[in-house]
């Protein structure tokens, strides 16, 4: 019972995490309330589906493809449809959700509504405690830790990582000493999508695959967000594990719990920000005008 | 008589100064002669129905424009107001056997207690937070809902309300007259000293704040009136289709509002309710592909914003209109001179 918290926990949190970080770094950069950022990882899940099913590729290069596929889907679609329209806020909002709701149509005709579900990599279970773990569960959570890292080197030891922080800074500024801020959003755009691609890739051999799975990381990815503070990196992080354990929490412990737990994430959420409005590491910046 | 004819002879005059000068303003009283006079032509029930539920929507449509197209909170949960306003009055009409002429509004006095209890801890919150923040309060609901099946019903919902009245000619003119006269009345408050102040704190909330206004008292009141509108909106849903179900607390039923307040066009009042008379319709018409339904909806969406980003209507409004630059009236966009101060146009 505490094991199976602890790990379900664990990779909650972790592919909160993966997300929350990439929704928080472009909406830094950028401005960009992107609502169609778990529609790429719902994409990125049916590429693998796809490719292992359809195709009898082997489940890792087909995870590689699904990567740099939908990292390129997600910027042709910034390209067409969001950066034309970036300085409305409110017209981005609809974009975007017009985007996945298209996503999520276009899924649901070429592989219908039905439950799909794709073999884990690693076959196998480690026993701690009398307590099963999968391997794909160690495996999950490993690769999910190491992406995270790598994250945070591209954002604290590149040029490229300075450009993106220093821009969601301030934007002007970052203008002026020579960024082409354009360009940045771009590449902000293709880190923030690759990641959303990253997790619905490694999550993809424990969850099931249908067209709607977007929806409820959506508001869990947006919760995590706000918990942590917008555009702080340690927060998404923080605020990924404690809603993600909260959420195991509710389930393995309450009867009917599977039904609130979003409530109870939610809630958490709505208290924290009660006693601190800017979220657990966020920082209360002046008043933008 | 003699009184009833000049009376009459004013109105004309009225209408031909006022009215007939302007296509918008034409436009609007055709709506409204259109809306009232349809049955005469044609009592298709399926095409009432469509117009019925399009009313319901342009109410909530609006209601979602008062709050935060004018003063600019963001609230991504207008789906609460809703659900908390068909849940209210359908349990209130099941248990308590309130007519609906009672049981709306006071679904609507529960939605507008809803606002308040949400708006008090939004009223440090702005911007994205806010928004996301508010998206979160009918998840919270949606989960109470389903955990206590006994009272809610849970996942079927609260069924076996009573009718709105008795034939589906007489709901079509309560639903159509109640939304006309809402939406005017949410009009008439944007253009009051209130509505000014909305706009203001949108603009500028540290302005308004040293101007000596109670900028707390002015959301407060803004999240209750919308929450008011949306109420009576969820109570005429809830009796219209008979049936409160969780589906009226939905995420997508959020966002679904956002989309028609957007592509009609923000901070407008008539925009919303356009918005959702021209797309509500569309989606039934789509109906003829069934498959491809809500994929054309989302690609309609896409492509208007990237050419008209702030809206529909008022895009057309720029085009059919010009405001004169010296007295700030409009004008139809074929004059060459304005009509009040024949400064040029140009």
């Amino acid at each position: 019972m505490i094991a199976d918290i602890i790990i379900s926990g664990l990779i909650n949190g972790s592919v909160y995490a993966l997300l929350a970080i990439g929704f928080s770094l472009i909406f830094g950069a950028a401005r960009i309330v992107n609502l169609a950022h778990t529609a790429f990882y719902m994409l990125a899940s049916y590429c693998i589906y796809y490719a292992t099913h359809r195709l009898g590729v082997h489940p890792i290069p087909a995870m590689l493809v699904a990567i740099v596929l939908v990292t390129l889907i997600g910027l042709i679609c910034y390209k067409l449809f969001i950066d034309p329209i970036r300085e409305h806020e409110a017209a981005v909002l609809i974009a975007t959700i017009a985007l996945a709701m298209a996503m999520q149509e276009i899924m649901l005709l070429i592989f219908t509504g039905d439950y799909l579900s794709v073999p884990a990599l690693v076959r196998g279970y480690l026993k701690i405690f009398g307590v099963k773990i999968a391997y794909q569960q160690l495996l999950t959570f490993g690769v999910a830790l190491l992406i995270l890292a790598g994250v945070w080197a591209l954002l604290k030891k590149t040029r490229v990582g300075l450009a993106i922080r220093s821009t969601a800074q301030d934007r002007e500024v970052a203008n002026l000493m020579g960024m082409n801020e354009s360009r940045v959003a771009m590449m902000t755009m293709g880190v923030s999508v690759g990641l959303a691609a990253f997790a619905g890739a490694v999550v993809v051999p424990l969850k099931v695959v249908d067209p709607h799975m977007w929806m409820y990381p959506l508001i869990m990815m947006m919760a995590v967000v706000v918990l942590g503070g917008l555009g702080s990196l340690k927060g998404s992080f923080a605020g990924a594990y404690i809603l993600g354990f909260a959420e195991s929490l509710v389930v393995f412990l309450i009867p009917l719990g599977a039904f609130l737990k979003g409530s109870v994430a939610l809630s958490i959420m709505i208290i924290v920000l009660l006693i601190r409005p800017e979220g657990l590491f966020g920082i209360a910046f002046e008043e933008e005008r | 008589m003699g009184m009833l004819g000049f009376y009459l002879r004013k109105l004309i005059t009225i209408f031909k100064g006022e009215v007939l000068v302007l296509p918008s303003r034409i436009v609007v009283f055709l709506f409204f002669l259109v809306l009232l006079l349809l049955p005469v032509v044609s009592q298709d029930p399926y095409l009432l129905r469509i117009l019925i539920l399009a009313s319901i929507f342009a109410i909530l449509a609006a209601s979602w424009d008062l709050l935060s197209g004018f003063t600019g909170q963001m609230n991504f949960g207008h789906a609460l107001f809703f659900g908390v306003g068909a849940y209210s009055s359908a349990l209130l009409n099941l248990h308590v056997h309130i007519p609906p002429w009672g049981s709306i509004p006071l679904g609507a006095l529960a939605a507008v207690l809803a606002g308040l209890i949400i708006g008090i801890p939004c009223l440090r919150l702005r911007g994205t937070y806010l928004a996301l923040t508010t998206l979160a309060f009918p998840i919270i609901l949606m989960g109470i809902v389903f955990a206590i099946p006994g009272i809610t019903g849970g996942e079927l919902g609260v069924s076996g309300l009573s009718r709105l009245s008795s034939s589906r000619l007489y709901d079509y003119y309560i639903t159509v007259v109640l939304m006309l006269g809402l939406c005017t009345i949410m009009w008439k408050i944007t253009d009051s000293n209130t509505g000014i102040i909305f706009h203001a704190i949108r603009e500028d909330e540290l302005a308004v704040r040293t101007s000596g206004i109670n900028v707390t008292r002015y959301k407060l009141l803004a999240f209750s009136l919308s929450g008011f509108f949306a109420g009576i909106s969820g109570g005429l849903y809830a009796h219209f289709m008979r049936i409160a179900g969780p589906s009226t607390l939905e995420v997508s039923m959020s966002f679904t509002v956002v989309i028609w307040a957007v592509f009609g066009g923000i901070v407008t009042i008539y925009g919303p309710v356009g918005a959702v008379f021209i797309l509500f319709p569309l989606l039934e018409f789509f109906r003829f592909w069934p498959e491809f339904r809500m994929l054309m909806f989302a690609v309609v969406i896409l492509l208007i914003l990237l050419y008209m980003p702030n809206g529909i209507l008022p895009w057309v409004r720029d085009k059919i209109e010009k405001e004169c630059p010296r007295c700030k009236i409009r004008n139809v966009a074929t004059r060459k001179t304005c009509r009040v101060c024949t400064a040029s146009l140009d």
